[in-house]
């Protein structure tokens, strides 16, 4: 393998990772706060099969770094600027609408996304891929579920669903960009051409959000910039959090 | 209550690597460590045990996870390497295989009747909807055998459950999931 191709590989690996940690992490925060018991637990086994995929990712980006770092240190030694997460996954967890709108959009891209990954030619990639797919069934059908029964609940509820919407879907248009590092991979029969997937996400989205009398909203904006490092301030905020109890304490044990 | 069991045909191939092995002593000694989470199912009954490779005195043992999360993971890989170090075995490392990814079908059949016993539906004890997914009702109750059932939540005490209630004795349970 090139040094080119084994940079990219590392970069997208990385980004597999960072999206799957941060996403994990805004679930998590959902700990406690769940409008149920159960629910609570639900929000804790989704965060958890997140947390998990970033793991494997991190791990693997780990030795292909090969520079002395583990995943820990691809978690939590990280800035901000160095996260090359998707935007939409940073965004604050917002009220319970917000967080299963912005679920919706995320299952449905993964439910696309992953039997790509699969098909990869990298047999890490594709393993990953093997188990997060399982996984993926089981969160779209709860996310599915509650967009529709929000969308189809109270005054209340569809109103703050469509709010969710319209709040979030700027963001949704970043998960089909391609950069060199990319299309490099999906060239190679590495990585997924994410740009291909964008059809079949928004006539997917499109079924559920009008099934649940709600309207898919226009492109009027978008924003960008997470695969490069540029965020919304709310990265910055989350990290801290995220990662102060390893940077107060470095290589502490259990 | 007859069962039937039929051996699921993953299990079968599980069951003639293990009977087939050089190492058969390593894979009874293994037997001894359970799922944390668990504790009524082995490794060997969970289907995490993949593996058990031996270079002289060296012994490597392929795990996989349930589910990628899987808490119990590093537990569980700690108490393999104790169980052989107790045994006499120094040299043991313990590696983590992804692929293929571990399905609930891997479950060996003694695995399932201890679930039952344990107050865990197996995933049989349900039947699947349409999506292949765990249903809304009617999984199996593991205290009175009842099919009057409902499902609570669809993710429930641990990242492979579910959690049921019976509508005729009352009680809740965890329903394995099917992946």
């Amino acid at each position: 393998m090139s040094d080119q191709m084994k940079n990219a590989l590392l970069e997208y690996t990385t980004r597999l990772g960072d999206d799957a940690v941060v996403l994990g992490h805004r679930i998590s925060e959902w700990v406690s706060y769940g409008p149920f018991l159960e629910e609570d637990i639900a929000y804790g086994n989704v965060a958890l099969d997140y947390i998990g995929r970033a793991r494997m990712f991190y791990t693997y980006a780990a030795e292909l770094a090969d520079d002395g770092r583990d995943e820990d240190d691809f978690a939590y030694m990280r800035n901000d600027r160095e996260y090359h997460n998707l935007l939409l996954l940073e965004l604050p967890k917002g009220d319970f609408a917000y967080s299963q709108v912005r679920q919706l959009f995320a299952d449905v891209y993964y439910t696309l996304m992953l039997p790509q990954l699969l098909q990869s030619k990298d047999e890490r990639l594709a393993a990953i891929a093997a188990k997060a797919i399982k996984e993926t069934k089981y969160h779209l059908r709860r996310s599915r579920d509650w967009v529709l029964r929000l969308g189809e609940g109270t005054d209340e509820s569809h109103r703050r669903a469509q709010k969710a919407l319209d709040q979030l879907w700027g963001y949704t248009h970043e998960l089909f960009d391609m950069d060199e590092t990319e299309q490099l991979l999906a060239d190679a029969d590495i990585g997924v051409d994410v740009s291909k997937l964008r059809d079949d996400w928004l006539a997917m989205v499109t079924e559920i959000v009008t099934n649940a009398t709600l309207s898919v909203p226009e492109d009027s904006w978008a924003v960008r910039g997470g695969r490069i490092g540029y965020h919304t301030e709310n990265l910055g905020h989350m990290l801290t959090e995220m990662q102060i109890v390893h940077r107060s304490h470095p290589g502490c044990k259990w | 209550m007859n069962e039937i069991s039929l051996m699921a045909e993953e299990h079968y191939q599980r069951l003639q690597q293990r009977n087939a092995d050089d190492v058969k002593v390593l894979w009874d000694l293994l037997d001894a460590v359970k799922d944390p989470e668990v504790p009524a199912l082995s490794i060997w009954d969970l289907g995490i045990l993949r593996d058990i490779q031996c270079n002289g005195d060296q012994i490597v043992i392929i795990i996989t996870p349930t589910y990628s999360g899987c808490p119990a993971m590093d537990n569980i890989r700690t108490d393999v390497i104790q169980c052989l170090n107790d045994n006499g075995y120094a040299d043991v490392t313990v590696n983590m295989s992804l692929s293929p990814a571990w399905s609930s079908e891997w479950m060996s059949p003694e695995g399932r009747t201890k679930l039952r016993q344990y107050g865990i539906a197996p995933p049989e004890d349900a039947e699947l909807d349409a999506d292949g997914l765990t249903p809304d009702a009617h999984a199996a109750c593991p205290h009175c055998g009842s099919r009057n059932t409902h499902r609570v939540s669809e993710f429930g005490s641990t990242a492979c459950k579910a959690l049921f209630q019976c509508d005729d004795c009352g009680e809740p349970f965890d329903y394995f999931k099917k992946i």
